[in-house]
């Protein structure tokens, strides 16, 4: 079943076009990166997506939900981190985790339940008690993530889910997109770490605008003639 | 929404900032406007006209003016001299006996003294005049003790230039409307904005959260505390500095409570036409702030500015707030009187609230 079916996406700002007919599929299970460089409209994209910005024109279909007629559904079936850091900062582990599931309905059983795995998951007991500004930067992107896929959507929207974080916490925050697409979820990533491309299982290239190029990492460093999917951005950024 | 409620609280209460600027400020401001106001009394220049020149009107001068409060600058000769005497600056309190005050003393138990003071500053007006009065009936227990009809003399005031003393606790009603402006508008504007700062509010946004929740759920905290802290200045006024009180307090908290809704909408306004924090903080402060403490009364009378002021203060909404919570507090008028400006406010808020709900943006563009 496609989860998020996108065709010929316009966004235009004045006269700036920051989205220009876009068009792509991306299948249940899937990790699909979307790749470009700032200013690429990628974040822009993304906001379409989430219904946080209304497309000039154009089809858009998320988890079988027309982004026109039935937000208000997308909605429920969405998790969404964006690039700034999401949780609050004054509050506590649980109490950002039950704020996030009040505000999407969840029962207190399933908050209660929800915290003490998240706790368990990232080694998190001595932190119970704290607030989430004194965790590591590492930590808290995986609880943002966490806090993002709470509601156990059908689609998590990532935009640069690691920016500014360590190697070994990116490997680690990758193990979890990968555990969360093999439960079912749909991912759809941004990111400008090339590295991180060749995890997904398709990628999108953005340049000003369109998509050049999309395919898994295997066939585009094939398409292009070399050897990874940096060079293939660089060569599609140069052309 | 509850929810919401919970998480501000939370957010509110860790935040030290935010409680200086929700109850230290208010009960500073009082505090200092209250003291600064209690002028202490010494040396109080006064002039006395005594028609009656008796022995117990001299005695009573005397009495006056043996006291460490009361100089004598003249003794006037008819009451043509009192307006003189006070144009001239130097006196601040004109005594005036009557022809027979002793007489009527002695024989009726009862003689008038005419007490004038100078109103230009009334809460200094209203000390001497006090001062004054402490020191007659001082007296007269003294003659009571040997007299043997119970004499009573009975002070007639006057106060000149500004008959009903409008200035005295006026600092009541300013520092009410300058606290629910700020800490109303300014905390929501910068507490909205933080969260579009941080991205927080995208978040919210793409939950199934709808933005009226999102407002109504920020803005409810702000309504209780602001409420919380003008009922604190109130009572500090009351029961530290004496503030008379005559109206219906239940008209005065339910005004106090429109008003605080209105200055949230202007705070939410404010929210969504500023990006950060920072922004919306000089927004309120120039734009809020400042016109309520220079235009609307509290501070400069209206009535004295130029005309094209005056109109601007007619757009302040702290203005009307201030004309009626003045009505009610200190002239204790009641909902006929001030109705008008009941329904001036009203206006003001549905058209603030209406302004933000379509100027807020569900989409973050």
């Amino acid at each position: 079943m496609k989860q998020v079916v996108v065709k010929d996406l316009v966004k235009r700002f004045g006269r700036f076009v920051a989205n220009d007919h876009l068009s792509f599929e991306v299948e249940k299970g899937e990790i699909f990166g979307f790749l470009g460089a700032n200013g690429a409209g990628k974040t822009t994209a993304i906001k379409i997506l989430c219904g946080l910005s209304a497309p000039t024109s154009g089809e858009v279909n998320i988890a079988g939900f027309d982004i026109y007629k039935q937000r208000e559904k997308i909605k429920q079936n969405i998790g969404y981190m964006s690039q700034k850091f999401s949780l609050y900062n004054d509050l506590s582990i649980a109490e950002n985790i039950r704020f996030y599931g009040g505000i999407y309905g969840l029962s207190k059983k399933t908050i209660q339940e929800k915290t003490e795995e998240y706790i368990a998951r990232l080694g998190l007991q001595e932190f119970t008690k704290s607030m989430v500004v004194e965790l590591p930067l590492g930590v808290k992107q995986k609880l943002a993530f966490l806090v993002a896929i709470l509601h156990n959507p059908a689609i998590v929207f990532l935009d640069e889910p690691t920016g500014g974080v360590d190697p070994i916490t990116r490997r680690q925050f990758w193990e979890m997109i990968y555990q969360e697409a093999d439960a079912g979820k749909t991912l759809f990533v941004t990111t400008h770490y090339m590295d991180e491309a060749e995890y997904c299982h398709r990628v999108s290239i953005m340049v000003d605008g369109k998509i050049e190029a999309l395919d898994t990492p295997e066939n585009l460093k094939k398409q292009f003639g070399v050897e990874s999917v940096e060079k293939v951005f660089v060569k599609l950024a140069r052309a | 929404m509850r929810i919401f409620i919970i998480k501000e609280f939370l957010q509110i209460f860790r935040d030290t900032r935010s409680m200086i600027i929700l109850f230290g400020i208010p009960i500073v401001q009082v505090l200092l406007f209250g003291f600064a106001l209690k002028t202490d009394m010494k040396d109080v220049n006064i002039a006395v006209l005594d028609q009656s020149k008796d022995v117990y009107s001299q005695e009573l001068t005397r009495k006056i003016l043996s006291s460490e409060y009361f100089n004598l600058s003249s003794n006037l000769s008819s009451s043509k001299e009192i307006e003189d005497e006070f144009k001239k600056g130097k006196i601040r309190e004109v005594l005036v006996y009557g022809e027979h005050f002793g007489e009527d003393l002695i024989k009726n138990g009862r003689a008038d003294v005419q007490i004038i003071t100078d109103a230009s500053d009334p809460n200094s007006a209203n000390i001497v005049y006090s001062y004054t009065q402490a020191i007659i009936n001082d007296y007269l227990k003294e003659i009571n003790n040997t007299a043997q009809p119970i004499a009573q003399i009975k002070p007639i005031t006057q106060m000149r230039y500004n008959k009903e003393l409008k200035s005295v606790f006026m600092f009541v009603p300013g520092v009410i409307t300058v606290i629910l402006m700020l800490v109303s508008s300014m905390m929501t504007s910068i507490s909205i904005t933080r969260e579009k700062e941080l991205g927080t509010m995208e978040i919210l946004l793409v939950s199934p959260v709808k933005p009226w929740q999102i407002i109504i759920g920020k803005v409810i905290p702000y309504v209780l505390l602001s409420f919380v802290s003008a009922v604190i200045i109130l009572l500090l006024s009351y029961f530290v500095f004496h503030m008379p009180f005559s109206g219906s307090l239940l008209l005065l908290l339910s005004v106090t409570l429109l008003f605080i809704v209105l200055a949230l909408s202007l705070g939410v306004f404010i929210s969504t036409v500023s990006k950060t924090q920072q922004v919306a903080m000089l927004m309120s402060m120039f734009a809020l702030l400042l016109p309520t403490i220079l235009l609307s009364g509290f501070i400069f009378p209206i009535k004295n500015m130029p005309v094209i002021l005056q109109w601007i203060s007619h757009l302040m909404p702290p203005k009307w707030f201030v004309i009626i919570i003045k009505n009610i507090i200190i002239k204790g008028n009641g909902f006929a009187v001030i109705w008008k400006e009941i329904l001036i406010l009203i206006g003001m808020t549905v058209f603030f609230i209406v302004l933000s709900i379509k100027k807020f943006k569900i989409r973050l563009e």
